[in-house]
């Protein structure tokens, strides 16, 4: 590259950044789209009526997702980094006047430690974010996603200068390569050697495509890095558009998100106007634009071919990859298409090195790791961990174990393909191969943590139900197949199990597995297969027993009042919609078995733990 | 040309060939119901699986889809892909248990009727191949029909169900229905098809009904043939 591109590159960047100042008054109040739900942006907009009103200059940054989502909307109060936890309006007049214009604390909004019950003042001392390598997702809580400055004020478009100036397109795939970065979406493929596939192979134009088609029930990091820290995102596929040779890229993201799609909008046409996007990048003879492509909401759209279908305004459904999009992909040209957290990745590769971000992480799997913890957990929300963080130190150290003191049963990985994980094998460090190993894979990230009274059989047959219904019906065994196996374990749950079903549920999942034509048919089975694999004696309870052994399964239950315990309060006679409940006040009560629906009212009004079901 | 190994046999076959063609060229019989030689391969059914081993690498691939490689070796009665054949026709059995052409082809691959399985009433005999859309559309040229819905709801047929403004009756659809799901019922000058009934053209010379008067329209349109010209049968031409 000339040398005076080299100089100006730079300059553009200079010029444009803004010195973080750690020092300066600010209030942070995350405004992802679940502390928006808790009302943030009320909180957002009477921190800033009462600072006027009281007359003290600070400034209100509503930032991408903190992660916790249990405890949101979250504040910090800098320069103290004081961590506000669950903030209401209510609250806004007090920390105006106490933490913003004094530095005093108010010790109600602080997380306590549930164990040691002992005030927690800053997010690093909780034990949600302690374990955590935020090095992605953490700089979500440092700026307004809104805002180009606020990201270039925290090293933004850095690593898109470095390699315009110094770096070849090689150089840049070499770096990629060492650092061992794989695909987040699911797969786990290396992104340098796609990369090099696209680089090498012929035709014109060649295309750079964020995946963003985050369909997993439970799973919301990709829309959490989208929303809240857009620009990561976008520096990373310039970046990759500059080492293949890509002038053309794409973020194909759901509509279902519509905040993501308003900052990516934003971000685009900030990075337009800065002279980042567009032709003649940074005063380059670069050239690379971003359009994005809303997606209507098939799971199977994240699949790669069915997302280039849809682009190309087909209807969403998977081909027959025996050409590699490498090759032929978007419009049969040569595509790259990698995961939003893959590309926020690349960013931080460039910037601190290759061999910085290879020792983070396993062997195999480099880097850190966003997983969305949800289900029985008692902190539910995001977290970013190295690879090889054991799945013992994610649910119970960040995750803060599993709510009412209840018993860890499961954790299903990987998203509704995925699988569930017993516990037997809490200690399996979480990387790309280890998951798979035991049945499971890594997904895109999502974690659903399920306890005792969790029926395995039912989980599977609920992600079962779901893969049915997002199945494109292309192929036979995944449009016929997945439907067969749902309709058996609809049996088994109804209480009509027959002997052999097991084994023709197992035989059946092979065959969807090896001869359905895309991913999604071949992963489909995994929630059969691993549920059968470590709780097969739920299963046979339900089919041989006529049991659940978890008490879901409705066919195969019955409620009773334990007369003992029970002191005839006559709670659940109120809440029983079906009036199935009778007895005298301060007598034990007894339920009508012809009556009860299993809805299990009774049992959350008790306060007496009387209710069985057996 | 290209060497390969299937079931043991070595066999060349041209560079761009798929499996199917060269295993078949080879005399070795593979079950298919979506191929169609009028129609782009969609890989749908899944019956023409075979298991290839590359390296020490094997998978599982749709032979009608896969082009010959040298070195590649091919099974195509491994348990793998039998399994997978056997499943695609109890799955298409319990689909479509009035079709005639699958118990025919299940009882030439051995396959009985899988019990377990509750016979659908609803869905004739489309075991959805989509080689109608796609004779409407790559050969026709006009996309009267088209798949809707996903998973199990999916179906073909014409917009909403609705009467097609673009159908010409020509029938290329029930030509390449590999069941015969398809109906379409004929009187002398008369023919209906996809719920529209079609007005037959009459022979200029021997007065027989041969064609849709949509069908010699689209076609004069099309090629710039005067339509008086189409209008004289076949026979008679």
């Amino acid at each position: 590259m000339e040398e005076n591109q080299d100089v100006q590159a730079h300059q553009v960047i200079e010029e444009t950044r803004l010195k973080y100042d750690p020092k300066k008054n600010v209030i942070t109040v995350c405004a992802g789209t679940g502390c928006r739900a808790y009302g943030s942006l009320k909180v957002k907009e009477a921190l800033e009526a009462e600072l006027q009103k009281q007359n003290i200059k600070a400034e209100v940054v509503a930032t991408g997702c903190l992660g916790f989502c249990e405890k949101g909307p979250m504040t910090v109060i800098h320069p103290h980094k004081y961590f506000y936890q669950s903030v209401k309006v209510e609250d806004v007049p007090e920390i105006v006047s106490k933490t913003v214009a004094k530095g005093e604390v108010i010790s109600r909004l602080f997380y306590r430690h549930p164990e040691t019950q002992k005030t927690l003042f800053r997010e690093e001392d909780l034990p949600f974010y302690k374990k955590q390598l935020r090095v992605v997702f953490g700089k979500n809580g440092m700026i307004d996603p809104t805002k180009i400055d606020d990201y270039l004020a925290i090293e933004g478009y850095q690593a898109l200068a470095k390699v315009l100036s110094e770096m070849t397109p090689e150089q840049v795939i070499n770096e990629v390569k060492k650092a061992g970065l794989r695909g987040r979406g699911g797969g786990g493929f290396h992104a340098a050697v796609k990369w090099e596939g696209v680089r090498k192979a012929h035709g014109d134009p060649k295309y750079v495509i964020a995946n963003g088609d985050e369909g997993d029930p439970g799973a919301y990091m990709d829309r959490s890095l989208m929303e809240g820290n857009p620009h990561s995102v976008i520096e990373g596929m310039i970046i990759g558009a500059y080492a293949v040779g890509s002038s053309q890229g794409y973020i194909y993201v759901r509509n279902e998100y519509p905040l993501a799609v308003t900052h990516l909008t934003l971000a685009i046409e900030a990075a337009r106007e800065r002279g980042l996007l567009g032709k003649n990048i940074l005063g380059t003879d670069f050239s690379f634009d971003i359009k994005i492509n809303k997606g209507a909401g098939a799971f199977v759209c994240g699949e790669s071919s069915a997302l280039f279908a849809s682009i190309e305004g087909r209807a969403g459904e998977p081909r027959a990859k025996y050409v590699h999009a490498v090759e032929k992909g978007l419009y049969d040209k040569p595509t790259v298409l990698n995961n939003v957290e893959t590309w926020a990745n690349v960013p931080l590769i460039i910037n601190k090195g290759a061999d910085w971000y290879a020792s983070i992480g396993t062997e195999g799997s480099k880097g850190t790791k966003i997983f969305s913890l949800v289900g029985k957990i008692n902190n539910t929300g995001l977290i970013e961990v190295p690879m090889g963080t054991t799945l013992y130190e994610i649910i119970y150290d960040m995750g803060g174990g599993i709510p009412k003191g209840r018993k860890f049963k499961a954790v299903q990985t990987g998203g509704p393909s995925g699988g569930c994980i017993p516990e037997s094998l809490l200690d399996l460090p979480v990387d790309f191969d280890k998951l798979y190993e035991v049945g499971s894979m890594m997904g895109s990230g999502g974690m659903i943590v399920m306890d005792d009274t969790s029926c395995m059989v039912d989980v599977a047959r609920y992600f079962t139900t779901f893969l049915e219904e997002e199945s494109c019906g292309k192929c036979v065994p995944c449009r016929e197949g997945v439907r067969r196996m749902k309709e058996i374990l609809d049996d088994i749950c109804a209480g009509k199990g027959q002997e052999g079903d097991v084994e023709l549920l197992e035989k059946i999942a092979t065959g969807v597995a090896d001869g359905s034509l895309c991913a999604l048919g071949g992963s489909a089975p995994n929630p059969v297969l691993s549920t059968i694999k470590y709780f097969r004696h739920e299963y046979e309870a339900h089919i041989k027993e006529h049991r659940c052994p978890a008490g879901v399964c409705k066919a195969l239950i019955t409620y009773s009042i334990d007369a003992e315990k029970c002191t005839g309060c006559g709670a659940c006679i109120k809440v029983c919609p079906v009036q199935a409940i009778t007895g005298e006040k301060k007598k034990a009560h007894v339920i009508d078995d012809k009556k009860c629906t299993r809805c299990g009212a009774c049992i959350e009004s008790c306060k007496f733990d009387s209710i069985i079901v057996k | 040309m290209v060497n390969l190994t299937v079931d043991g046999k070595n066999i060349s076959a041209p560079k761009g060939t798929m499996l199917l063609e060269a295993i078949r060229g080879a005399g070795i019989s593979i079950p298919t119901l979506c191929a169609h030689e009028a129609v782009s391969r969609s890989g749908a059914c899944r019956l023409c699986v075979v298991e290839i081993k590359k390296g020490n690498r094997t998978r599982i691939v749709t032979s009608c889809l896969y082009g010959v490689e040298d070195g590649l070796v091919v099974n195509t009665k491994s348990d793998r892909v039998l399994n997978v054949r056997r499943l695609v026709m109890e799955l298409l059995l319990a689909r479509c248990p009035e079709s005639d052409v699958l118990q025919k082809l299940a009882k030439e691959l051995g396959v009985e009727p899988q019990s377990r399985f509750v016979a659908d009433t609803d869905k004739g005999k489309c075991i959805l191949c989509r080689s109608c859309v796609r004779v409407c559309e790559e050969v026709v040229g006009v996309s009267a029909i088209g798949l809707f819905a996903r998973g199990p709801h999916k179906t073909v047929g014409t917009p909403y169900n609705e009467k097609s403004d673009v159908c010409i009756g020509c029938g290329a659809c029930v030509y390449v229905c590999p069941t015969g799901h398809i109906e379409m019922t004929s009187t002398e000058d008369k023919r209906k098809i996809w719920g529209r009934t079609f007005k037959m053209q009459a022979c200029t010379k021997c007065g027989k009904f041969f064609a849709p008067v949509d069908q010699l329209k689209f076609i004069s349109k099309k090629t710039g043939t005067p339509l008086e010209e189409l209008k004289i049968c076949t026979e008679c031409r």
